[in-house]
């Protein structure tokens, strides 16, 4: 089972490679490490979404409020600086991250004491996020110019060579691994998606361990709801408008089983990090933007088919043996 | 006495009978718009809101769907119809998609026209331009050339690869492009109007033209996000945004130089135009090729074969005039 997913963590890096070196054929200076660079950076903030959504996919739930508690939290974070640009920047940043953990945590409440599924519970929070956003501005954008210079820099603003954004994935990434892996609360993720019964008799409550994920998935949109709207310099109610799908395509691609029980932090990074490949490669490559979805959409599908093939395998095998030892 | 009293009662009922009816001819004119929360429509229920005041017997119904579908308006629409209103003016998601549901309002009586964003002809009795498509066409051109004495290489930001407008500008842009020497249009690209994608559409311009003067984006998110990207990528003074925006939103970007100047024509005006042509259209006037509409303070529109009218020329915004503008709209 294990060795199982390590190959598919090496299938996808062996995929990115190979995709990026078919860009090259076409766009060399795409492969230069200063734009890898770039292209790294770019997918920080799909990379960070992606893996609290893989939390929540692996306990057999599903966050489509992601995006929109994104634009919400980073709407307020913008008008919180707009309004009072002497607040120090790491202040709006605690006050996004708490407010994407407490719209995450409405979606954990509402899937836990009141058993709705959690497709239709984030079915309804995406709108009423995106509604609230709507309700608090008014309608109205925040600009470059009314964001203070401080509030813009900090993503931007290198250290050891690269921006402040790709390390701040990597600190989220390194405290994502110890997390799932060395943490009762990680392994109770895996517990409560790879088998919810089994999972109630070692002790675990499933509604409340789906409570904590839609939480961490909460904070982490808080996060980048931040990050998006400084990156991009400008808030209004649209922002990140369908991102949810790119965020569930990315766990997805990387191996995690959409039933729940299956995935892993690497495979989540690299789901990402091969949909930021084609998203930064297709303006470059010069292909026309109907050919564009297209093929993301086809990239998804075969991945879940490899993956549908890769669960079967393991059917089969047994099936194999059992034949050969009847035979 | 008795006569008295008859009077008196007489004189109360037809009272009565003349407040319900002036009541009832208060006109509901629906401003349809491609999304709620965008900088500009909000700029055109303004000068929609303007223009009820005026008229005095007209109540806006300002709405549109959350995000810009052709599905979203159909829904709109559709409970417009429910609601009786008099006229409804849209600005379209899609050309064809919501010619149904708007013949079904015009067989009910709804007076419908297009504004800004156009509605197949059988779709509505009219439709109003901002300005007409050649001279915004050359407008985005001239904006970038004006800045390029010397000629270069510009390429287009637009918005999705299917919007209306953005390709009959380009479309414009490129008819006239002979008249202005040395400007090369190398690339055309779509940002979908995503703020995200826009960002990576520039970042892929300036990576696979090193030469890159100018980008033209007729598009108010596009521009947004081009000039960031350019400001990001350290390309201030060597290329120029330019395209179509809201002085609002780009004032900090021609503050910081990544643009030099833009355009657009007034959205407030647009709105008050707008709603003024649906309650010429309620009140019996004839929207045909050749008729000349009153537009209150913006005048008349012409309409031509098409019966579509244009309202005014697009207004340029530098730094002189940005910051005053940024505070209207």
């Amino acid at each position: 089972m294990k060795r199982l997913l390590k190959n598919r963590e090496m299938l996808l890096v062996v995929a990115v490679i190979a995709l990026v070196a078919l860009i090259a054929l076409r766009f060399p200076p795409f492969v230069t490490p200063g734009n890898l660079a770039n292209v790294y950076n770019d997918t920080s903030i799909l990379i960070i979404l992606a893996l609290g959504q893989m939390a929540v996919i692996l306990t057999r739930c599903i966050d489509l409020s992601m995006a929109a508690n994104l634009a919400l939290s980073g709407m307020v974070a913008a008008m919180l600086n707009a309004a009072m640009p002497g607040l120090p920047i790491p202040l709006i940043i605690l006050v996004a991250m708490a407010l994407g953990a407490v719209l995450g945590s409405i979606n954990g409440l509402l899937v836990w004491k009141l058993d709705i599924p959690p497709i239709v519970v984030t079915l309804g929070t995406l709108t009423i996020y995106r509604g609230l956003i709507f309700l608090l501005s008014g309608g109205a954008w925040i600009n470059a110019h009314q964001m203070s210079n401080a509030f813009k820099a900090l993503p931007r603003t290198t250290l050891l060579g690269f921006p402040l954004l790709s390390w701040l994935s990597l600190v989220i990434i390194a405290l994502m691994l110890v997390v799932m892996r060395r943490t009762p609360l990680g392994r109770a993720f895996f517990a409560v998606g790879g088998n919810p019964h089994a999972a109630v008799y070692t002790g675990i409550d499933v509604g409340r361990t789906r409570f904590f994920a839609y939480c961490l998935s909460g904070t982490l949109a808080g996060l980048s709801g931040y990050l998006w709207v400084s990156r991009y310099a400008v808030a209004y109610v649209d922002i990140a408008a369908g991102f949810e799908l790119d965020i569930i395509a990315a766990c997805v691609i990387g191996g995690v089983s959409i039933a729940g029980g299956i995935g892993s932090v690497g495979g989540a990074v690299l789901g990402a990090l091969f949909l930021g490949v084609i998203k930064n490669a297709l303006p470059v490559v010069n292909i026309s933007p109907f050919a564009q979805m297209a093929i993301s959409g086809m990239v998804i599908i075969i991945a879940v088919a490899v993956n549908a093939r890769a669960e079967k395998r393991k059917g089969r095998v047994i099936l194999r043996k059992a034949e050969a030892a009847h035979g | 006495m008795k006569i008295l009293k008859t009077l008196l009662v007489t004189a109360a009922v037809s009272v009565a009978l003349i407040a319900n009816t002036a009541q009832a001819e208060t006109k509901k004119i629906a401003l349809v718009v491609k999304a709620l929360g965008i900088g500009f429509f909000e700029a055109a229920n303004k000068g929609a809101q303007e223009a009820a005041k005026e008229l005095g017997d007209v109540e806006v119904i300002y709405t549109g769907p959350t995000t810009t579908t052709a599905e979203g308006q159909i829904e709109v629409i559709n409970s417009l119809i429910a609601q009786k209103v008099d006229a409804i003016a849209v600005s379209a998601n899609d050309t064809n998609a919501l010619v149904p549901a708007l013949k079904k309002a015009m067989d009910r009586g709804i007076k419908v026209i297009s504004w800004d964003s156009g509605v197949a002809p059988e779709g509505r009795s009219m439709h109003l331009n901002p300005s007409s498509n050649p001279l915004i066409g050359n407008m985005i051109i001239k904006l970038a050339a004006d800045n390029l004495p010397d000629g270069g290489d510009v390429a287009v930001l637009s918005a999705t690869a299917t919007s209306t407008n953005q390709n009959v500008w380009i479309a414009e842009m490129n008819k006239v492009l002979g008249n202005y020497k040395g400007i090369n249009v190398v690339a055309t690209v779509y940002g979908d109007d995503l703020a995200d994608k826009s960002y990576r559409e520039t970042q892929g311009l300036i990576q696979s033209h090193p030469d890159l003067k100018a980008i033209i984006a007729p598009t108010s998110v596009g521009i947004v996000a081009a000039a960031q990207a350019v400001t990001d990528a350290g390309k201030i003074g060597q290329i120029n945004v330019t395209g179509l925006g809201l002085p609002s939103e780009m004032a900090g970007h021609v503050k910081s130089g990544a643009s030099k100047s833009f355009a657009i024509w007034n959205p407030i005006d647009l709105g008050y135009s707008a709603t003024m042509i649906a309650y010429d259209l309620i009140g019996g006037a004839e929207a045909k090729p050749g008729a000349e509409l009153k537009i209150g303070r913006m005048g008349t529109v012409k309409l031509d074969d098409n019966n579509e009218g244009a309202m005014a020329d697009p207004f340029v915004y530098d730094a002189s005039n940005v910051e005053e503008f940024a505070k209207i709209f």
